[in-house]
């Protein structure tokens, strides 16, 4: 079984946000595997230690990523590939998804995973986007997933619900939260996870022009979201109270 | 000169790191209470492969360097000091003689069952009459019928209740009247053999710390470890690499105190504004990250020394002395910026405190730290 992982280096979950010039900070910052990507990579070692096979790991970024895919590596991944972009100037999901598409263009491949959305950005478009341009069938949110002989059997997610889903290879899927318990890379790992492996690729590389993967995107301004106030608890008749608080809510918060 | 980790360090670190916070943090507080040894820690650490660390993979290890045991020792201390100073003891005390001194035969029987977890490591050195003063050894084995017959007890010995196996110093013979003391690994379910374990301690109640009583213990000659005679130099060499342990351990321990306090300080107010506004807690806060940062350096090292097969009996009295005497510091002011609640155990920083002291006391005081360092400067 071929499986692939889509992952993406993210600011670690305990990070601070700090903005400098209108841009996010890297300053000092601890980069992670996305959490939702680790259930990912979790995942695909498991499916490749029942049926056998290989699990390559692919992120687009800069050689810092490196150290994230070095750690999928010493999880328990076969190969990793790293994408460079250092030189592409205006990059959106349009773009990740482009550039991904190309990349398996040529690539043989059962099933791709990738987590439901990333922690910075949280759009969850790439996985779709990537399976759209590729022309296989995706399942997003997965919470379980089951596979028998050709048969795929899929829990997902849908907002606190679940829905059961029946498909067939090829297929991209995302991770959720509850999919699986990601592992701590054991010390073998690690010790194994630097030779394995890592290749990097240049986006020139890829059969694909910069105009063709151009963002579709454009940031206009990034701002924090305005710091929380302390609350206010009404006070009085139970009437009296519902009257303040439409007041407040039409005139303060203008929300109606 | 680099001052980064290299590619394996980095990820052990954040490996134990996450580890240390997940499943090694939550229950220290209860476990300290109640006394409960951490078997569920080490059967995962055992999992992980992180349980033989710096051996030879030839023997079950992970084949890493002193730089990696070092980081471990302090990521596990920094979530609770007694699974740290355990894991320490089980590698630098337990495993390190067999390792460096062992037979390739006793390295497969002994070094082996401490690698992959089964069995935890533990040295019996300290005696009620001998400490750092090897001379004062009164265990005694004797050859009869080609084994070492041993009489004699130790005390305050680590891990022992888990150990299956330990290597014990003991006076082989007497020259003009000197003692001459070797080293013989003794199984401890031997007959005559007994392991009590009801000390009570200051801090580190989780840790298992054990009195040996050795009656007419019979163990085959083959387990003389290293050469006759040659058990002083032996325990020597073995406490330079446990005192990298213990300057880690102490390193963990002051962060973890420091980090406590800085989020106290930030969190408590009085007089109207957090406590971290006054200059007064600033300038403790600030000493705090200093002395820990050079501690820590201290300790990389003096492990670096001893990666690269230099003498670091100096770097490790270093590392060991300046990192146990900062952490005892740290933790003082950690529990003087939490104030009546730092004197509760919820506040964790008092179990800090408690578990730091024994820093400056085991393998070694801080004054015989200081007599080994003059003897190395040239006193």
């Amino acid at each position: 079984m071929n499986i692939y992982v889509i992952m993406k280096r993210t600011f670690d979950t305990e990070e601070k946000i700090v903005i400098e010039n209108g841009q996010i900070s890297d300053e000092g910052v601890e980069f992670i595997i996305n959490p939702y990507d680790e259930y990912a990579i979790e995942e695909a070692i498991r499916l490749r230690d029942d049926n056998g096979g290989e699990v390559t790991v692919v992120s687009i970024g800069d050689e810092e990523v490196e150290k994230e895919l070095r750690t999928a590596l010493a999880m328990g991944a076969d190969k990793a590939v790293l994408i460079n972009n250092e030189d592409i100037e205006d990059s959106d999901q349009f773009t990740t998804a482009s550039l991904l598409a190309a990349y398996f263009e040529d690539k043989e491949y059962d099933l791709i995973l990738g987590g439901n959305v990333s922690n910075d950005n949280s759009t969850g478009q790439v996985g779709p986007r990537l399976a759209e341009q590729l022309d296989i069938p995706y399942v997003t949110t997965i919470t379980k997933f089951e596979l028998d002989g050709e048969k795929v059997t899929i829990e997902r997610d849908v907002e606190g619900d679940v829905e059961v889903i029946e498909t067939s290879l090829p297929l991209l899927v995302t991770a959720q939260q509850g999919l699986n318990d990601p592992r701590y890379p054991s010390l073998p790992g690690i010790m194994k996870a630097k030779k394995k492996p890592l290749e990097e690729i240049d986006y020139d590389d890829l059969d694909i022009d910069e105009d063709e993967i151009e963002a579709k995107t454009e940031t206009v301004e990034i701002f924090l979201p305005p710091k929380k106030e302390a609350g206010k608890i009404l006070e009085g008749e139970l009437d009296e109270q519902v009257q303040e608080l439409v007041k407040l809510l039409r005139q303060e918060a203008k929300v109606i | 000169m680099n001052f980064d980790l290299t590619d394996e360090q980095r990820m052990i670190q954040k490996m134990m790191r996450e580890f240390s916070d997940e499943v090694v943090a939550p229950g220290a507080e209860q476990r300290d209470k109640e006394k409960k040894f951490p078997v569920e820690i080490f059967k995962k650490l055992g999992e992980l492969g992180i349980m033989g660390l710096p051996f030879p993979e030839e023997y079950g290890g992970g084949g890493a360097d002193t730089t990696s045991f070092a980081i471990v020792v302090e990521e596990l201390s920094r979530g609770c000091g007694s699974t740290g100073i355990t894991y320490s003891a089980h590698v630098s005390l337990g495993g390190a003689p067999i390792n460096l001194f062992g037979t390739k035969e006793q390295k497969e029987k002994y070094l082996t069952p401490i690698c992959t977890g089964e069995s935890l490591g533990a040295f019996g050195l300290t005696e009620p009459g001998a400490g750092s003063d090897a001379g004062g050894t009164e265990t005694e084995a004797k050859e009869e019928n080609g084994e070492w017959v041993i009489n004699g007890s130790k005390c305050y010995i680590t891990n022992a209740s888990y150990a299956n196996h330990l290597a014990l110093t003991a006076i082989t013979g007497r020259e003009n009247g000197k003692k001459e003391i070797s080293a013989i690994i003794a199984p401890t379910d031997a007959k005559g053999f007994k392991v009590i374990d009801n000390y009570e301690k200051m801090g580190l109640h989780a840790s298992n710390t054990t009195e040996l009583v050795m009656e007419d213990v019979r163990v085959p000659q083959e387990n003389l470890l290293g050469k006759k005679g040659h058990g002083f130099r032996q325990f020597l060499v073995t406490l330079d690499g446990g005192r990298i342990g213990i300057g880690a351990m102490a390193v963990g321990i002051a962060q973890a105190a420091y980090e406590k306090a800085l989020s106290y300080a930030k969190e408590r107010k009085q007089f109207g504004q957090s406590i971290s506004n006054f200059q007064a807690i600033q300038f403790k806060l600030a000493d705090m990250a200093m002395k820990i940062e050079l501690a820590r350096n201290m300790v990389y090292k003096a492990a670096w020394v001893k990666d690269q097969g230099r003498s670091f009996t100096k770097e490790a009295s270093m590392a060991k002395l300046y990192a146990s005497e900062i952490c005892m510091e740290v933790c003082n002011q950690a529990v003087q910026i939490h104030g009546g609640n730092g004197y509760m155990r919820d506040y964790h920083v008092e179990r800090y405190f408690r578990d730091a002291k024994l820093l400056e006391i085991g393998e070694g005081t801080s004054e015989v730290q200081r007599m080994i360092i003059a003897r190395e400067i040239g006193c």
